[in-house]
């Protein structure tokens, strides 16, 4: 097959499958439409599979589909760049997805909204497939809130939770916050370059180095300062960084199979890619790096901070997604991208599996997330446990497991880096390290291992939860009460130790050609004085010897400081969590709070744009235009007319008529 | 040659005039409705050359017809379209279709007379387009509103009186100023072949005066803030047609004014009165939308909406580059669509439940799953998302704001968050939830007839926003052409 042919396929079929699905899925019944958007999303895993070696053997593409638009001399086109990290990308999106769609078969088996779940994970293959295979500002943007639209939709997938309508809207709401500022980003770009197309904007983006706008009196701003942090507030949204990060822990409203996929593994990485995307240009402003590294940074230790007191078994893995995003997002700021590209590649694996496994445990527990009342499944979910093991060494940065590898090359980068704000960056990552391990074995501790505290609620956990699950549209297939919790079936089980391969071993495999191979080609610009992974190179002395160098550092031991800290909270002594939390009250109170972001939120600003509104309509409308202007004006008239009440029907149209005829009649008699 | 635009206008007139005489009283609905259907497809039909014949590579008056009229005072039956009125014919045309449709069984009471003002309106409003006279574009603008005025005045709400007058009064005094204006200027050019207006030199001072004139008339039917609340109560007291016809195409009559008349002919004013005129546009956009947000009744959110969505049109014109004007036409044209079906959709709800109150709703989607599919579609079009209509307008007026300022772009680009807030707050309210009531749990699911008439718009508003290209390609020529003449000083 020719390989254009290709490219179109890959993100159309998920496509194809998703519009016939939606429209018809009802008529074809469950099986034919899962089949329909498996098969969908196979034949795209396939097609980047073909990609991804082909790229490799050397061959990059960038083509325009059909122009879209052209205004004046700009073109706007639809197009796709397939270099290496395009091809990474939808190695990631396409394999990711497929596992979810197998796990959904299970998972969602007795949703009445089963079709159309398949029919939105499949529009949002096809919308994230855009995003990243674009050549062109306006495409991004085009996947970027397509992605963002689906997840709007997933996230209120079960409708009649009022949790659920409020967690989508906010997230729709948060997510535009960001589009805001990367709007204006791609706007500043199209006036400038006087062009969207990457290929056209990166080439010439050294001309503009030097360029400065005035945006407020006469200080000079650095154009690609602007630019870039314009278009990391999008970044900052979609990958939700302090402070654009509140939607995130409440999209966990959605079904978990959309957890692992658009809220952990793709979606919320689209923010890491675009930036790495954008090198040529972050490059180019040491402003906007060091912004990026601060916001990273804080991101990824005071998220963290927040996944210790997380009772929610999903809210947990939110919150580690959060901070592993940061870490990211650091790595973007001290222009290591590839190695933001590298952790997002593991993390997609390591964090799929984390949250399928906790949708496994969900399934068992009979749709109870609360961690507390879990504990003991280790014996009685053999493969989850063993796949959540896998999961939580590879998020906690233990060797071999791939977390480890991309995890340490951002700590080394870091390290090297002399951007400003590295040093709070390098303390917040190595930090974070540790919280991170003790947080992720809590987790795993409280799920799978001590004293089973199920047994004392069965039967009526499933009533008992606290995250408004009550509003009667729960898929109750695993039963209210089913008994003890059991293994899921094999459509479960399959996608977790299919994701578990390569949260072992996409680490060791592909750290040396992706962070210090040619592999990113000219997909990646770095400029010599940000080369920080040069530096990494220049010790690299293999596989082993980055190990063994890892395991004589500081992180690592801090990693397992974390693990031992956990186990000795949650397996030895059982009773210490409670007393900690009652002795450290504000402490805990501002963790639990989540910093008071929501309230603030939640008073300021929405209730800000109520009152405002209200203020503007009564007030503005009501009282000065409608009632001093138009009806003092209309008191006037009708003060006026009483004169001339005689004439007066009442009837507007009765006026309208007789003014028509007159119109008609003086034309007719002039017209002659 | 075919004279497309003359049956474009007399077509769905002579169409509406049969209709009234089929069904006199309230017998023969029967006949009424399927001669108004006739009209109005063959209205729709001999619009398509328009676009389809359209030369894009030229910016020239395109399918001109001229015949004296009223030679004692040199006024001619004069029409044609360029790339920038030829779209909102076919736009017109199109909306009568689905206002015809959208009236099939709804309207009960003087069916016929109802089609018929639909009809007359659409040739009217199609002549307002068309003309290239001043006396024929000013007959056809006025006498325009007199359908509307039937419309709401007889199967309007129960405030409906009050509407009228409010409408009344604010159209009253700009009216009477754009007839001076014209007046005016065809002594000035001695011609009222408005084209000859654009290379007429004018002093500042009477640009300025004309100016505020012709702005007053058109800013009225834009609306431009202040004078928009005439808007929302005309909405919410017309019946579901009323509002579809006055939203899609009456609107654009005023921002069509300031293209064809404000911007050519008094360039170097409206180069003057730019910043204010831009200051007016943001207040629509950021002011309104924040009224918007409160809205307690459906009908009045989304005619707030429509003035914040219009009051991109007009930052787009006052930009003067082409990404904006070209913005500000595409916004037009999208808005036509989107707010129709808008409309189209509180339409189906009034006519089960007889309320527009957003406070009797919640949980729609329960009983109504797919009428909540094609809601939530369109209010992510009016909320501006890629791939509909409503994102290429938005995209390309903030793209020419950028150039021109960027604190304007700033400014302006609040509407990504204003206006998904106010209309995706509606749509949690009203289609999700839990079913919040009796009434909404009796709800019956869109009939055949309303499906495809949502689809049908539906379809538009995905391929408008997924190529624009053959729309965009329209206006271009003409476009360049307009901002040439802003672009030169008549002093």
């Amino acid at each position: 097959m020719d390989m254009k042919t290709l490219y179109l396929l890959v993100p159309l079929a998920p496509l194809a499958a998703s519009v016939v699905v939606g429209l018809f899925g009802p008529r074809l019944g469950r099986a034919a439409s899962h089949w329909l958007c498996i098969l969908g999303v196979a034949a795209a895993t396939l097609g980047s599979f073909v990609v991804f070696r082909d790229v490799a053997a050397g061959n990059v593409f960038n083509g325009d589909a059909y122009t879209w638009a052209t205004v004046g001399d700009v073109r706007l086109a639809v197009g796709f760049l397939i270099d290496p990290l395009t091809a990474t990308m939808m190695l990631v999106v396409t394999f990711v997805s497929l596992m979810v769609h197998v796990y959904t078969v299970g998972y969602m088996a007795e949703d009445p909204g089963y079709t159309r779940f398949f029919s939105y994970i499949s529009l949002f293959t096809f919308a994230m497939l855009m995003l990243v295979m674009s050549n062109n500002f306006l495409q991004l943007f085009f996947g970027w809130e397509a992605v963002g639209l689906v997840s709007y939709l997933l996230i209120g997938f079960w409708y009649t939770r009022p949790t659920a309508i409020r967690a989508n809207l906010k997230a729709f709401l948060v997510n535009r916050v960001g589009d805001f500022g990367f709007v204006l980003g791609i706007g500043l770009v199209a006036a400038h370059f006087g062009s969207l197309d990457y290929r056209e904007v990166f080439a010439r983006a050294d001309d503009f180095a030097a360029t400065t706008v005035s945006l407020w009196g006469d200080a000079p701003w650095s154009l690609m300062s602007v630019v870039c942090i314009c278009l990391f507030i999008g970044a900052m949204g979609k990958s939700a960084q302090v402070p654009l990060h509140v939607w995130l822990p409440d999209s966990m409203e959605g079904p978990t199979p959309i957890s692992a996929l658009i809220h952990a593994a793709t979606m919320v990485t689209a923010g890491i890619f675009m930036v790495a995307r954008m090198s040529p240009l972050f490059e180019l402003s040491e402003t906007a790096l060091s912004v990026v590294t601060v916001v990273g940074a804080t991101t990824a230790l005071f998220m963290a901070f927040l996944g210790i007191v997380q009772n929610d078994i999903k809210r947990v893995v939110a919150y580690s997604t959060l901070s592993q995003l940061g870490y990211m997002t650091v790595a973007l700021g001290v222009s290591a991208y590839s190695a933001a590209i590298f952790h997002l590649t593991t993390h997609a694996f390591f964090k799929a599996l984390l949250f399928l496994g906790a949708g496994s445990v969900i399934i068992a527990m009979h749709h109870e997330q609360d961690l507390r009342k879990m504990g003991g499944l280790w014996r009685l979910m053999p493969v989850t446990w063993a796949t959540a093991v896998v999961g939580s060494l590879a998020l906690a940065g233990i060797p071999p497991f791939a977390g480890f590898f991309s995890k340490d090359a951002i700590i080394e980068a870091v390290h090297a880096s002399d951007i400003p704000g590295h040093g709070y960056a390098y303390f917040a990552v190595v930090t974070g390290v540790f919280v991170t391990a003790f947080y992720s074995f809590r987790m795993l501790f409280l799920a799978f291992h001590g004293k089973p505290r199920w047994g004392e609620h069965d039967g009526r956990a499933a009533h008992e939860h606290d995250h408004g699950h009550d509003a009667g549209d729960e898929p109750d297939a695993h039963g209210h009460h089913g008994g003890p919790p059991k293994e899921s079936p094999w459509v479960v089980t399959v996608p977790l130790v299919l994701l578990a391969i390569p949260s072992v071993y996409a680490g060791w495999a592909y750290i040396e050609p992706m962070l210090f191979g040619d592999y990113f080609g000219s997909a990646i610009v770095v400029r010599p004085e940000h080369a920080v992974l040069w530096e990494l190179k220049a010790e690299w002395r293999g596989v082993a010897a980055f190990v063994e160098h890892g395991v004589m550092s500081l992180p690592f031991w801090l990693a397992l400081a974390g693990i031992a800290l956990a186990a000795y909270l949650y397996l030895v002594n059982p009773g210490l969590p409670e007393r900690i939390r009652r002795a450290a009250g504000p402490l805990y109170a501002l963790l639990d709070n989540k910093y008071y972001f929501d309230r603030f939120n939640d008073f300021v600003i929405a209730g800000g744009a109520r009152r405002l509104g209200a203020f503007l309509s009564s007030v503005g409308d009501r009282a000065i235009i409608d009632g001093f202007f138009v009806n003092g004006s209309a008191r006037v008239v009708g003060w006026a007319a009483s004169l001339l009440r005689h004439l007066q029907s009442g009837y507007v149209y009765h006026y309208a008529f007789a003014m028509l005829v007159g119109v008609i009649a003086l034309l007719a008699w002039y017209g002659r | 040659m075919t004279p497309y635009l003359s049956l474009a206008i007399w077509v769905p007139i002579v169409a509406g005039i049969a209709v009234l005489a089929a069904g006199r009283g309230d017998r023969g609905a029967a006949a009424a409705r399927w001669i108004a259907l006739a009209g109005a497809l063959a209205g729709f039909v001999v619009t398509l050359p328009l676009f389809l014949h359209f030369d894009t590579s030229i910016s020239a008056m395109q399918f001109v017809e001229r015949t004296s009229w009223i030679p004692r005072f040199d006024v001619w039956y004069h029409v044609g379209v360029d790339g920038i009125s030829a779209l909102f014919v076919v736009l017109n045309a199109f909306t009568t279709l689905l206002v015809v449709w959208s009236a099939w069984e709804v309207i009960q009471t003087r069916v016929a007379q109802y089609m018929a003002a639909f009809l007359v309106m659409s040739g009217l409003i199609n002549g307002a387009f068309a003309a290239l006279d001043a006396i024929l574009f000013y007959v056809f603008f006025e006498a325009m509103l007199i359908p509307m005025y039937i419309v709401i005045g007889v199967w309007g709400g129960p405030n409906r009186v009050y509407a009228a007058l409010k409408f009344f009064l604010y159209t009253l005094l700009g009216s009477l100023l754009l007839l001076v204006a014209l007046i005016y200027l065809g002594g000035a050019a001695e011609t009222f072949a408005f084209q000859a207006w654009y290379e007429l030199p004018l002093a500042l001072e009477t640009q300025l005066l004309l100016f505020v004139a012709f702005f007053l008339a058109f800013a009225v039917k834009v609306p431009m803030w202040p004078v928009h609340t005439w808007l929302p109560d005309a909405h919410v007291e017309a019946p579901t047609g009323g509002s579809v016809v006055l939203a899609a195409v009456t609107l654009k009559l005023g921002a069509y004014g300031f293209v064809r008349f404000i911007l050519p002919i008094l360039p170097d004013a409206s180069r003057y009165l730019a910043g204010p005129v831009i200051a007016l546009s943001l207040v629509a956009v950021i002011y309104v939308g924040f009224v918007a947000l409160m809205q307690a009744d459906m009908k009045k959110l989304i005619a707030y909406s429509s003035i914040s969505h219009m009051g991109f049109v007009t930052l787009g014109f006052f930009l003067f580059n082409q990404m904006g004007a070209v913005g500000g036409l595409v916004q037009m044209l999208s808005h036509g669509f989107v707010s129709a079906a808008m409309f189209l959709c509180v339409g189906v709800l009034y006519d089960r439940m007889h309320s527009r109150r957003i406070a009797d709703y919640g949980g729609v989607v329960n009983t109504m799953p797919k009428f909540a599919a094609f809601l939530v579609f369109f209010a992510m079009a009016n909320a501006g998302l890629p791939a509909t209509s409503g994102f290429v307008g938005e995209f390309m007026v903030i793209l020419g704001a950028v150039q021109a300022n960027f604190w304007l772009a700033f400014l302006a680009a609040t509407t990504l968050v204003l206006g998904a807030a106010y209309t995706l707050w509606m749509v949690k309210r009203v289609v999700f939830g839990a079913v919040a009531n009796a009434n909404v749990a009796a709800l019956e699911d869109l009939s055949a007839r309303e499906f495809w008439l949502l689809a049908t718009v539906a379809l538009m508003v995905l391929l408008l926003g997924v190529w624009p290209q053959p729309f965009v390609d329209v206006m271009n020529a003409s476009v360049a052409d307009l901002l040439a003449h802003v672009a030169r000083s008549k002093l």
